[in-house]
């Protein structure tokens, strides 16, 4: 039975689910309920945009408040998942990754390969990504890229309230580590989810829009910027192919490539700046693979080598739209040698 | 002000515990002193960091673990692993880069780990260790097994971020962890009485709200009973506790250190402070144990160290089959 709701709520759900489910999922973050030794409410917050809300009284001992020392408790979340918890941690921000990176792309990345086969460790990495909250340079960035780099990670980049909930739920029972980036302009976004319980397979891309003449590949909230330039673009008789891969790591290359085989023109959106992004890897990717279809050059469309603007004018033209997505179509539609 | 406690013999170990104690320190030293001798030869790739002379620490906090207990260590590991019962000759294998070793070749000296003994691995990254633990002893009090988390690491590592957040979080959450500093003088080249900035490390406990002591690190039975005593508190639900262990290590940073920053430390310490020397005097004197029992031990453990190393230098290495193999579960 599907019904009408956000994206915040839908991750919530996702939580809640699992957590009837399986009693070794917790939660722990920062305010992930809040209030934790203060005078007034627990649960004052559940989580600073409210993600996790309700989940504090609902399962009591295992939503965690943690101190402001993200190394400390992502490596904690870490420690647990060897020890056979399935810890979900939130890393507030994406742009905190600096101070406790090591624990994830040293540790609990690496362990698996370097015991020999031996080491499993499922936590799950919630995390806020994106600019448009006027948030500025060190709340707002797209780090996902250099996540998906890492080999022994997974990263998972939901477009809409049903990609959140059954990614979610099926990065908490996944059995590696999953970074699980969620766009904090989205939280609001409402859309069809199943009340039910149900996973998402990682690597496998969702053909957002069926079309014959461009590929489009786009990036978490980048692919509803893709949607309304196809639909712009339908007017004038180009029909795009929208792709949301769901999963940069894993990623579906072959849903991309035979797509690409079909259309010869690829357009990747992607929020990130441009150097080293899910851009300029997706685009690689086909040149190599697919050269002999392709009929155009590729475009990327992406955020400017630049951190994020605190200004609203310029936060504005920073982030990828649906123009500019429509223009780099129409610029493999229109390319002659 | 942490406080330094006695060191003493008759610690309430029987006769058999105390032989098990004499040959597990036996067997880090031949196992590190054998090491020492074999990367002189060239064949060992990498890097390694030996932990000989350092023995006591690992053991008497070691025996008091068990099934429902878990450790995390630093690059200098192999007494970690060798004490929380991790194969030796596979632990040989591993550092000579072969398949049959605990990491099948892929993770080396510094990574060698054995999760089914909750050894959660030799650690490349100096402070990696501390908030793992945090983790593992959370793992068990909410599990409820009454395990403890201990996390060993040196000096320098005792100024790492990460290991004073791990500190902190252990007391604000009252996890059934032990924190061990291994003090041995020197991070690298540099020492820790310059880079340490309070006079003990010990003394940043009291600033994290949990007890801490300094114990000789040359004394087996004063390291047992401070950990004992930590580790009692712990599975209690007393919280956390910091142990600073002081000693010397016999080798260099690594192997192939010209060490040239040290004064004659070693060669005192060789001759009188040594922990296996303590502990045959300790033991023999107060009529425990005979000397033909411990000299018995030495030469056990100097067969299996031979067959180790005979062993791994015989095994197979990993093949293109196995180079990318095991990242993930799934994928």
């Amino acid at each position: 039975m599907a019904r009408t709701i956000s994206y915040r709520e839908a991750i919530n759900e996702a939580l809640a689910q699992e957590m009837e489910r399986d009693q070794r999922v917790i939660v722990m973050g920062e305010d992930n309920a809040g209030g934790e030794g203060s005078p007034g409410e627990m649960d004052a917050w559940g989580g600073v945009l409210g993600v996790t809300k309700g989940l504090y009284d609902r399962f009591p001992g295992r939503v965690l408040d943690t101190p402001i020392s993200e190394s400390a408790f992502i490596g904690a979340a870490i420690g647990a998942a060897t020890r056979g918890m399935r810890p979900v941690a939130e890393l507030m921000f994406i742009d905190f990754m600096g101070v406790c990176f090591d624990q994830i792309f040293n540790q609990a990345a690496k362990f698996r390969y370097m015991f020999g086969g031996k080491a499993v460790t499922p936590v799950v990495i919630r995390t806020m990504y994106g600019a448009g909250l006027r948030a500025a340079a060190q709340h707002s960035q797209a780090l996902y890229p250099l996540f998906t780099h890492i080999p022994g990670l997974k990263v998972v980049v939901p477009s809409s309230p049903y990609e959140a909930k059954g990614l979610l739920i099926q990065a908490i029972r996944d059995d590696d580590p999953v970074i699980f980036c969620e766009h904090k302009l989205m939280y609001d976004v409402t859309g069809e989810v199943p009340e039910e319980s149900y996973t998402i397979p990682f690597g496998e891309a969702n053909i957002a829009r069926e079309g014959g003449d461009v590929t489009v590949v786009a990036i978490g909230r980048m692919v509803s910027m893709a949607m309304a330039a196809a639909d712009e673009l339908a007017g004038s008789g180009v029909q795009c192919e929208v792709i949301d891969p769901r999963t940069t790591s894993p990623l579906d290359t072959d849903t991309i490539l035979e797509s690409v085989e079909s259309t010869g023109r690829l357009v990747v959106v992607d929020e990130a700046t441009p150097r080293c992004n899910l851009a300029t890897d997706i685009s690689a990717l086909v040149a190599q693979e697919a050269f002999g279809s392709l009929r155009a050059p590729i475009q990327m469309v992406t955020a400017p080598h630049a951190p994020v603007p605190f200004s609203d004018a310029l936060e504005d033209l920073y982030i990828p739209d649906a123009q500019r997505v429509a223009n780099a179509v129409k610029a493999t539609v229109d390319w002659e040698r | 002000m942490s406080q330094t406690l006695p060191s003493y013999a008759g610690s309430g170990l029987d006769d058999k515990s105390l032989l098990e104690a004499y040959r597990i320190m036996r067997t880090i030293r031949e196992f590190e002193e054998r090491v020492h001798r074999e990367f002189a030869t060239g064949e060992i790739p990498g890097f390694v960091h030996l932990y000989a002379g350092e023995e006591a620490s690992a053991v008497g906090v070691c025996m008091h673990l068990d099934g429902r207990d878990a450790i995390a260590s630093t690059h200098r590991g192999h007494g970690h692993c060798i004490a929380k019962g991790v194969d030796v000759k596979a632990m040989m294998a591993e550092i000579y880069g072969r398949q049959t070793g605990s990491c099948h070749g892929k993770g080396g000296s510094m990574h060698i780990a054995d999760l089914s003994k909750g050894m959660l691995g030799a650690n490349g990254i100096v402070g990696g260790g501390p908030p793992l633990i945090c983790g593992t002893a959370l793992a068990a009090k909410l599990q409820g097994t009454g395990g403890v988390g201990v996390a060993f690491f040196g000096d320098g590592a005792s100024n790492q971020g990460t290991t004073l957040e791990a500190l902190n979080l252990a007391t604000v959450w009252n996890l059934p962890a032990v924190f061990v500093a291994e003090n041995n003088g020197y991070a690298e080249a540099t020492s820790s009485t310059w880079s340490v900035a309070s006079d003990n490390i010990a003394d940043r406990a009291a600033g994290f709200g949990m007890p801490g002591v300094i114990i000789d690190g040359f004394d087996f039975f004063a390291v047992y009973e401070a950990a004992g005593e930590a580790i009692q508190r712990a599975r209690e639900g007393g919280g956390p506790t910091l142990i600073e262990v002081k000693f010397t290590r016999y080798f260099g940073h690594f192997e192939g250190d010209q060490q040239t920053y040290r004064g004659d430390e070693v060669a005192r310490a060789r001759e009188t402070l040594d922990c296996l020397l303590q502990f045959r005097r300790r033991a023999v004197d107060a009529g425990h144990l005979g000397t033909g029992q411990l000299d018995d031990i030495d030469a056990e453990v100097g067969t299996l160290i031979d067959a180790a190393v005979a062993e791994a230098r015989a095994a197979p290495k990993p093949t293109d089959a196995d180079l990318t193999t095991d990242v993930y579960v799934s994928y």
